[in-house]
C-alpha cells in the first residue's frame, strides 16, 4: 500500500497529464462518426455570445457587399417571377409547402481546417432543429449539427466527414458530395456511374435523394473528371459556386415530411431484415 | 503579492482566447495558415511553477479555444502535451542554469529564447495536426501543416514574445535587480 501511495505521488505529474490526455483524447476519438460533440460545440452561450459581438462589428463594415449580394439575389428572382406566364393562376397554401425557410447570420465562419464547423446566429428558440439544411443565395453550405437555446453549428460542405446527395442538372444520375480536406473553392463528387453522359461546365445540384435539402439546390460546376479505381466511377471535382470564405446571410430548410421520410425508411429496413 | 500573478494570469488567459478566436482563426493566409498565438501561455508562464497547476491551466486553456472553434479537444490536448514537456525543453535549451533561483527568460540569449519557441511550437502543432488528420496516409498532409503554419506562429510568437517581454511578472528576479541598481547606485 505504502508503495502505491509513493508511486502516486512520485508520477502525480505524469499520472496527470495522463489523465488530462485521455480526456481529450476520449473527447476527440470517441465522439460519434457523423455528429461530433453534443455538448462542446461553438453554440454554447459564451462563445456564441462572443462570436455575435464580433460579428456585428465585422458585418458594419461590409454593409455595401451585403447590399450587393441581395441586389444580385433579387435580380434573379424578379426575372424568374416576371417571366412566370401563369404566375396568378398558380395558388399557393402555406399549409401544404413542404419546406419551409427561415434566415440566419453566421457570425463564425471557417475553412482551413479538416473539419470545419459554421456558427448561425439562430438557435432552438427561433425552430432551428438539428439536421437542417444551410443554404446561402449561391448553394448549399452544409447541415445544422447541434443547437443551443440561440445559437446552432452548422457542418459545412467543406468538412471530411459531410457526405450530401447530389446529382447532375439534367440528368438523374445521382452520387455522393464529399471533400478531401484540400481546398476551399472545391469539393468532390463520387459514385456517379460511367455511363453518365459528363461534360466540363456541367452543373452539379442537390439530388431529390437527401431528406434535408429540397431537389435542385445548386451546389457548382464540373472542374475536372477522373475515373475511380474500379474504372467504372466517377471521381468530379466540383467548383463550388459559393465563395466560402465570405458567407453572411443564410437560409435554414427544414423539410416538414423528413421524419415521415425517415420513420418509413426505418419501417422498410425493420420489413427487410 | 500572489494576488497580482493570478490577475496578470487570468487577463492573459482571457486575453490569448480572445485573441485567438477572434483575430487569429481568421487570419487564413494562403487559405490554411491560422497561427497559434496561444502557445505563448507557455513561454510567458513563471518559470518557477507549480506543474499541475501548469497543466491544468494548460488544459482549460486549450479546451476554451477547442470551444470556440468546434475542435473537439485537439487544441486541449496539444497545449497539455506541450506544457507536460515544457520542463524538459526548458532543461534542455537552457541547460542547468534554468534551475537557479535567479534564471529567467529575460537574461536567455535570444538564440535561445527562439530555439525554446520553436521546440514548444513544433511539439504543440505535431499533436495537434496528428490528432486532427488522424491517419498515416496523410503524412504529408501532416508534414505541410505542422511546418507552414509552426513557421507562421514561430514569427508572430517572437514578435509578441519582444513586444511584451515578461520582466515584470517575476518578481523574485526584480527584486534582485532593484537591490543590484540600489548597490550601483550607491553602494
Amino acid at each position: 500500500m505504502q508503495q502505491i501511495v509513493n508511486f502516486i505521488i512520485r508520477y502525480r505529474d505524469f499520472l496527470f497529464y495522463i489523465f488530462l490526455l485521455s480526456i481529450s483524447l476520449a473527447l476527440t476519438i470517441g465522439s460519434h462518426s457523423y455528429h461530433q460533440s453534443k455538448y462542446f460545440n461553438s453554440a454554447n452561450w459564451i462563445s456564441g455570445s462572443v462570436y455575435n459581438a464580433s460579428n456585428t462589428i465585422d458585418t458594419y463594415f461590409d454593409l455595401d457587399g451585403k447590399n450587393q449580394k441581395l441586389l444580385e439575389e433579387n435580380l434573379r428572382l424578379r426575372q424568374v417571377l416576371y417571366n412566370l406566364r401563369e404566375s396568378d393562376s398558380v395558388q399557393i397554401d402555406s399549409v401544404q409547402l413542404q419546406y419551409t425557410i427561415s434566415t440566419a447570420h453566421i457570425i463564425k465562419n471557417s475553412y482551413a481546417s479538416n473539419r470545419n464547423y459554421l456558427t448561425i446566429d439562430k438557435g432552438v428558440k427561433d425552430g432551428i432543429q438539428v439536421d437542417m439544411g444551410v443554404i446561402s443565395h449561391r448553394g448549399i453550405i452544409g447541415i445544422v449539427e447541434s443547437t443551443s437555446n440561440r445559437y446552432a453549428t452548422v457542418q459545412s460542405i467543406l468538412n471530411e466527414r459531410s457526405n450530401i446527395n447530389a446529382k447532375l442538372l439534367h440528368t438523374n444520375h445521382f452520387g455522393s458530395l464529399v471533400w478531401n480536406g484540400q481546398s476551399y473553392d472545391e469539393v468532390q463528387l463520387v459514385d456517379i456511374p460511367k455511363l453518365a453522359p459528363l461534360t466540363i461546365g456541367d452543373t452539379i445540384v442537390t439530388g431529390g435523394m437527401s431528406s434535408i435539402f429540397p431537389e435542385n439546390v445548386p451546389i457548382g460546376v464540373v472542374k475536372t473528371y477522373d475515373f475511380d479505381t474500379s474504372q467504372s466511377f466517377y471521381t468530379i471535382v466540383v467548383d463550388l459556386f459559393n465563395d466560402m470564405t465570405d458567407l453572411n446571410a443564410v437560409y435554414i430548410v427544414q423539410n416538414k415530411d423528413r421524419e415521415e421520410i425517415i420513420e418509413l425508411e426505418a419501417k422498410t429496413e425493420e420489413n427487410a431484415q | 503579492m500572489p494576488n497580482n500573478i493570478y490577475f496578470v494570469l487570468t487577463a492573459r488567459f482571457v486575453i490569448l482566447v480572445l485573441g485567438q478566436v477572434l483575430i487569429f482563426n481568421k487570419l487564413n493566409f494562403f487559405g490554411f495558415i491560422n497561427p497559434f498565438i496561444y502557445i505563448m501561455w507557455l513561454y510567458w508562464y513563471p518559470v518557477k511553477q507549480n506543474r499541475p497547476i501548469l497543466l491544468l491551466t494548460s488544459f482549460l486553456l486549450g479546451f476554451t479555444i477547442d470551444l470556440f472553434s468546434d475542435t473537439l479537444a485537439l487544441h486541449a490536448a496539444a497545449l497539455t502535451t506541450a506544457a507536460y514537456f515544457r520542463p524538459a525543453i526548458m532543461r534542455f535549451v537552457f541547460g542547468v542554469s534554468y534551475e537557479f533561483q535567479n534564471f529567467r527568460l529575460g537574461n536567455a540569449t535570444r538564440a535561445q529564447q527562439m530555439t525554446f519557441l520553436a521546440l514548444l511550437i513544433l511539439l504543440h502543432h505535431g499533436v495537434y495536426f496528428t490528432l486532427e488528420v488522424f491517419s498515416l496516409t496523410n503524412v504529408l498532409l501532416i508534414f505541410k501543416k505542422v511546418m507552414s503554419i509552426g513557421i507562421a506562429t514561430l514569427i508572430l510568437s517572437t514578435l509578441l514574445a519582444s513586444l511584451f517581454s515578461t520582466e515584470n511578472n517575476e518578481e523574485i528576479s526584480l527584486i534582485i535587480d532593484y537591490h543590484h541598481c540600489w548597490d550601483c547606485l550607491f553602494g
